[in-house]
Parts: structure tokens; sequence; C-alpha cells
């Protein structure tokens, strides 16, 4: 029987263009991080998608808990005081 | 407990709120999910056969680098949606593994021969045209790396369909025997395409949960019904015929009626005799067994580099 070699998952991150961020955009499975790149190259940047392919062996990414998201996201709910619109400044004021 | 969590999962759900990987739901739901994405992968990645077949014999430059990037992009569309499935916890092997026994079916157009270079056409027309009916609304699928899958794919596809027709209407323009090269693939490839869309609604029992868990957002005959009426009309600028008898315009109704579908083919074909079910499965398989050799010196080189210290 042949001997099961599985490739490792990998986390594929693109930036489409100069000056924007990384962004996910799926994944694939290679051997190491330079196939993942190729392999990026082909599966995810076939028409001009990217300039820039970050890889990440899935196993390394660590995410917070759907589970826990109500309590985890709960303290920044009640600080509206954080957004410029909280505060009471009247319509004469020009430039702010 | 699981009755609560079934609740809050279907809330999300109605409210279209995308379930995600790590998120709760029900056994049934991953279940069926892993089963239709997988399917749908399958596709993708059988559906490379039958074009493969005449990239070699493309008649010009042009079409032949059209078809490689074609099949190319259902390469890329089988990884899209296997990457999708596997965030449910099935494995690629497990996949490639359900494929290749005939455990997992793959949509049974592809069991069909392409004789001729026309095929191409009536292939990029209309069963890239049916796909396209179908995939279009899962772009809003419940299901979040799905949706952003089909999303990926529809915007592809279109370029597919495109290619298609133009590949129908320069034939349509021919000499007489390309008109007749045309007129026979289309008359090939109509029925198995309105089969693609599957039973007939009183005949597919899952629809219901498959609709309530928006991972379908149209019916079977929905959609069919749909993709009549957009090829009866399209057909016209060909000035060829739909293989129909039946095929008239119901102002009542305001869509086509159109004629009765032979099911036993239809089944005939799922169950594995249509005229190329072994043959694809044969080249599948053979094409992961050649390849062995090529995922093992991969993984150990991967390893070796490991090892001397030096990553890529």
């Amino acid at each position: 029987m042949e001997k099961q070699h599985s490739w490792p998952l990998w986390e594929i991150f693109i930036r489409s263009k100069q000056g924007l961020d990384h962004k996910h955009v799926g994944s694939l499975h290679a051997a190491d991080a330079a196939m993942a790149i190729e392999n990026a190259r082909d599966v995810y940047t076939r028409r001009m998608e990217g300039v820039s392919i970050w890889v990440v062996e899935s196993k390394y990414i660590h995410a917070s808990n759907p589970d826990d998201a109500a309590a985890f996201y709960d303290p920044a709910n009640d600080k509206v005081y954080r957004h410029p619109t909280f505060y009471d400044l009247p319509d004469e004021l020009k430039h702010m | 407990m699981d009755s609560a969590s079934e609740k809050l999962f279907q809330d999300k759900v109605d409210q279209d709120i995308r379930i995600e990987p790590k998120d709760w739901m029900p056994e049934a739901y991953r279940k069926t999910l892993i089963r239709q994405i997988s399917q749908h992968a399958h596709s993708e990645i059988v559906g490379m056969l039958p074009e493969a077949n005449w990239i070699t014999r493309a008649p010009s430059l042009r079409r032949k680098a059209t078809l490689i990037a074609k099949v190319q992009d259902e390469a890329g569309h089988g990884l899209y949606l296997y990457s999708a499935a596997e965030t449910l916890g099935v494995s690629r092997d497990e996949m490639i593994g359900q494929l290749h026994s005939g455990k997992a079916k793959y949509s049974s157009i592809f069991n069909y021969p392409t004789l001729t270079w026309a095929d191409m056409g009536a292939i990029g027309w209309l069963v890239d045209g049916a796909a396209i009916m179908n995939q279009v609304p899962l772009c809003r699928a419940s299901y979040g790396p799905y949706a952003r899958a089909m999303v990926r794919i529809c915007k592809e596809e279109s370029f597919h369909q495109r290619q298609g027709f133009e590949i129908l209407l320069v034939l349509s323009r021919g000499s007489e025997a390309q008109r007749r090269m045309c007129q026979d693939a289309i008359d090939r490839w109509w029925w198995p395409s309105v089969m693609m869309f599957g039973p007939n609604d009183d005949a597919s029992p899952h629809t219901a949960q498959s609709m309530q868990w928006k991972i379908k957002r149209f019916t079977n005959d929905e959609l069919r019904q749909k993709f009549v009426d957009v090829c009866a009309e399209q057909v016209k600028l060909l000035g060829m015929t739909l293989p129909d008898a039946a095929l008239r315009w119901n102002e009542e109704r305001q869509h086509y009626d159109f004629g009765s579908i032979n099911w036993e083919e239809f089944w005939n074909v799922v169950n594995g005799n249509g005229p190329c079910n072994r043959q694809r499965l044969a080249a599948r398989v053979k094409a992961h067994e050649d390849g062995a050799w090529v995922r093992e010196a991969a993984v150990a080189h991967a390893e070796k580099k490991i090892q001397y210290g030096k990553t890529a």
C-alpha cells in the first residue's frame, strides 16, 4: 500500500496592490513554503489579483473562540465615547 | 443545549449571518455541506477531462490558449472548493479517496463524450451556463468559506460561457459542414445540460431542508426553467434550434414550456452507466497514482531541507 504523504495545509494571504494590506484568500496544500507560494500564485492570482503573497502553515494560526465572542468583545460595546460622533458640538464649528 | 444551539444557528442563518468554520453547526448541516461541496469540487476536477481531450486539436492558437486557461481555471475551482470542504473537518485524502472509489458523485454531464470541436462551444455555452445558473445564488450560501469560494468561481466562469458561445457563433456563420457540426453539438448537449439541475422538485426530498439552511437558494425546477428561458432566446442568435419539439413560449406563464426529461437516462448515468463513467474515473485514478512519486519526492525534499536547517 502506498504510504500516505499528505502535504500540510497553508493559509494564503495576498496583497492585491502596493499600499494595501495582505488579505486572507483561502488555503492550499504544499510540501513546503516555496511550493506553497508557487501554488498560491497559480491558484489565487491567475488574473493579476496580487503583487505579493504570504503563506502561513495553518497549524500556526491561533484564533479567538466564537463561543466566547459575546464576553470577549463586550468591553468595547459600551464605550461610545471612543467615537467622534459622541461629542456634542455646535454646527457653526467648522473644520473639525 | 443542542436544541438551543440549533435555534441560535437557524436564527443566524435566517438573518443572513454567515456560519464560519469554528461556529457551532448541526451535524447534518456539516455532513450535507461536505457532500455538496466535495461533489462540486470533484465535478470541477473531472470536468477538466472532456475538454483536455481537445487542447492538442484546438483549431487555432487563440482557441488553444483559451482552452488551456479554462481547464486551468477548473483545476483552481476544484482547489477552492476542496479547501472550503476541508474547513468542515474532512481531509483532502478522504475526499479524493471517495471520488476514486466511486462512493462520491460528480456531475453526470462529464460522463458524456466530446466528439467534435463544436462540443467545446456547446460545453461552454450550455454546461457552464447551467453551472453558472446554479452557482450564482450560492454566492449567498450560509456557509462562509463556501460562499467566498463561489464568488471567486462565478467571477471566472463568465469567460468560460462567453468563449463557448463565441465558438458556436463562429461555426454558425461558417460552411455548411460547420453549421451541421454546431447543430449536432447542441443536439447532443442540450438534454444532458437540462438534466444538470437534478431531479424534479417532487423527487428531491432534501430540497426543503437545504433551502432552510440556505445552502440551496432556488429549487431544481426553478433554476431549470430559468435556464431554458435564457437558452431558448440565445439559440436564436446562432440560427440554430434546441432539440425539443415541445419547446414554446407560454404567454400565460411567461415562461417557455419544454418537453419531458428522460429520467431513465439520467439515473443510468448517475449510477455509473453513462458513455464515459469508467473512462473518466480510470483517468483520474491513473493521474493520481502516476503522480504519487512526485508527492513523495516533494515531502522527502521538504524534510531534508528542514534537516539541514534551511527553510524555504
